[in-house]
């Protein structure tokens, strides 16, 4: 069985070397969505890394693109592409593009993303199309809170569950920070768990740094018959790396070398 | 006179090009927002419910659904009136689908001033040029009803973004099953040397009118349906520069950015020679019966053999 905390643990730390190669982009957020993503793929995603476009594959959905490190460290933990490839973040010619980019068929990025509140739509015709053809394809759509504050976000939600998508998935990384400070303080979108109840959701509240908790959401996510499920998740911005945690600042900064050294040997810690 | 075989409106076309796609394949789904016996789509949603999906007064997601069937290995087809399923979705249409090159295929309804008493908000004049503009996204604006069903069905076997604008009015049929159509390809519909006549959708009609009227004066227009705006067919707008001289665009949409931008661009690259441009002139639509706004617009018969006189002074 996988450590998953170890897997997280290498994560974090692939996402603070990829980025301090690439001398930008967005650490915060990815490093919030860590357990999130990694339970999904390392667990209960059915995902061929060796065949990522396997006809009997599960979706995920990378609303929030500016998170694109954490997608691009975990398909690479898992071999989609060489690690080597990390490196190459943000740079010219690169198949790891600042936000992912479907047209660069980098194995595992299933459409293009970056302009905020498109993924819940995008998963939710994927999710129309698996029921229209009787398949059991689950999607699954990683958002932001601050994310919630686009009107297509709730246009989605609305038709999700009209259909009863109960294929799709949303996962809210509810770190409460947006570039602009506290998600609260902007543009306030609680009570987020009563919006999507509202809305015809089945809701799921989890600490989305507890691998447990995070674990029986994806599996109560599978038992529903019939709402689409969102799971909203608390999670820390900057996750892991204690001077980055809860700063709005850190979400599109790079740290300076020390730091980064900093930043390696706190995460190494973490799993001793 | 110029032939014609009826009048019907394009909308039909469309309708009636997606029910035959939907016999002969299962993975055409489609998708509307509310207006969908407007937009004349319910006959597919009745003949195949299980492949149609209304999302409601909700452009955004209309595209986003869309473009996630596309992910799942569909072809979908979304319709709308033009300003709403080109405009408000404008980013999900530049961002998700053309940067990802998915397989959606958008139908513009009720575009152009034809669409009369609704007025400026509901009279789309913009969208060749918005999306135009869009890396890997074709342009098609049919000339009838049946092109329109031609356009339908080769455009489901294009792969990647097509958008196709079309409209609600009853307008001449005047092209027939046997007429060659294939996306990218101009078609000459009548012969001339001294000025040509470049059109698209409605305006083709008009032009050929144009021509009736240019013949009186002993003047020979060649008229060119340029149902495909992008890829637009080079050799033939390069061609006809040469055989002519002078150009006359017409298009029922606004000046800047559209067709007649389209055809200028290729000849100031190539074969520069006088261009009019018959066009909406910056200026939002009204309300008023269709044809008396296209009359009030300058995108007349009459109008456009104006602009040949002028452009033939200029050669």
């Amino acid at each position: 069985m996988t450590n998953l905390k170890l897997v997280s643990a290498n994560v974090r730390k692939d996402i603070i070397k990829m980025l301090e190669l690439a001398g930008s982009g967005h650490p915060g957020g990815s490093l919030s969505s860590v357990e999130l993503v990694v339970s999904l793929y390392f667990k209960h995603m059915k995902f061929n890394a060796k065949n990522p476009n396997d006809p009997n594959r599960d979706y995920f959905i990378l609303s929030k693109g500016h998170a694109c490190p954490v997608l691009y460290a975990v398909l690479a933990q898992l071999e989609c592409f060489s690690p080597d490839e990390l490196c190459t973040l943000r740079k010219a010619g690169s198949r790891l593009q600042g936000h992912p980019a479907k047209d660069k068929d980098l194995p595992g990025i299933e459409v293009s993303t970056g302009s905020l509140g498109y993924g819940l739509s995008i998963g939710a015709g994927v999710a129309a199309g698996m029921k229209q053809v009787k398949k059991d394809n689950k999607v699954y759509v990683l958002m932001g809170d601050g994310e919630q504050q686009e009107g297509s976000i709730w246009e989605a939600a609305m038709a999700a569950s009209h259909y009863n998508l109960n294929n799709l998935c949303a996962i809210v990384d509810d770190n409460g920070l947006q570039i602009d400070g506290f998600t609260k303080d902007v543009m306030n979108v609680e009570p987020l768990s009563d919006k999507y109840k509202a809305f015809g959701w089945n809701v799921i509240e989890i600490d989305g740094h507890n691998l447990e908790q995070i674990d029986n959401a994806y599996l109560k996510f599978k038992e529903e018959k019939q709402k689409p499920t969102a799971i909203i998740a608390k999670t820390i911005k900057g996750k892991g790396v204690s001077y980055m945690e809860n700063l709005a600042q850190w979400h599109g900064k790079i740290p300076s070398k020390e730091l980064i050294e900093q930043a390696l040997l706190e995460i190494d810690e973490s799993v001793k | 006179m110029v032939e014609t075989f009826g009048k019907k409106a394009t909308r039909f076309g469309f309708g009636e090009g997606l029910v035959e796609l939907g016999k002969e394949n299962s993975k055409i789904f489609v998708l509307g927002a509310d207006t969908i016996s407007s937009v004349a789509i319910n006959n597919f949603k009745e003949m195949f419910p299980d492949r149609f999906l209304n999302v409601g007064i909700a452009e955004t997601n209309l595209l986003g659904m869309a473009a996630g069937l596309a992910v799942a290995g569909f072809i979908p087809f979304v319709s709308t009136y033009a300003v709403f399923a080109s405009g408000r979705p404008w980013e999900q249409i530049r961002t998700t689908i053309c940067y990802s090159n998915l397989n959606v295929k958008i139908g513009g309804s009720h575009s152009g001033l034809m669409v009369g008493p609704d007025g400026a908000t509901h009279q789309a004049l913009e969208e060749i040029a918005i999306m135009r503009c869009i890396p890997n996204m074709k342009v098609i604006s049919p000339c009838d009803l049946i092109e329109t069903r031609k356009a339908v069905i080769a455009s489901a076997y294009s792969d990647g973004p097509v958008y196709i604008r079309y409209g609600r009015e009853s307008t001449p049929i005047f092209t027939q099953e046997s007429t060659h159509f294939e996306i990218g390809k101009a078609n000459i519909l009548r012969d001339g040397k001294d000025v040509a006549i470049l059109a698209c959708g409605t305006m083709v009609y008009e032009s050929l009118m144009a021509a009736e009227i240019l013949e009186k004066k002993s003047i020979k227009a060649q008229v060119i349906n340029i149902h495909t705006i992008k890829p637009i067919d080079e050799n033939a707008i390069i061609g006809a520069a040469k055989e002519c001289g002078a150009i006359v665009t017409a298009e029922e949409h606004q000046i800047y950015g559209g067709f007649g931008s389209a055809v200028s661009e290729v000849l100031v690259k190539n074969f520069p020679v006088p261009v009019e441009m018959v066009a909406v002139k910056d200026k939002f639509g009204q309300s008023g019966d269709g044809m008396d706004l296209i009359a009030k617009y300058g995108l007349k018969d009459v109008n456009i053999a104006e602009a040949a006189l002028k452009v033939l002074k200029r050669k």
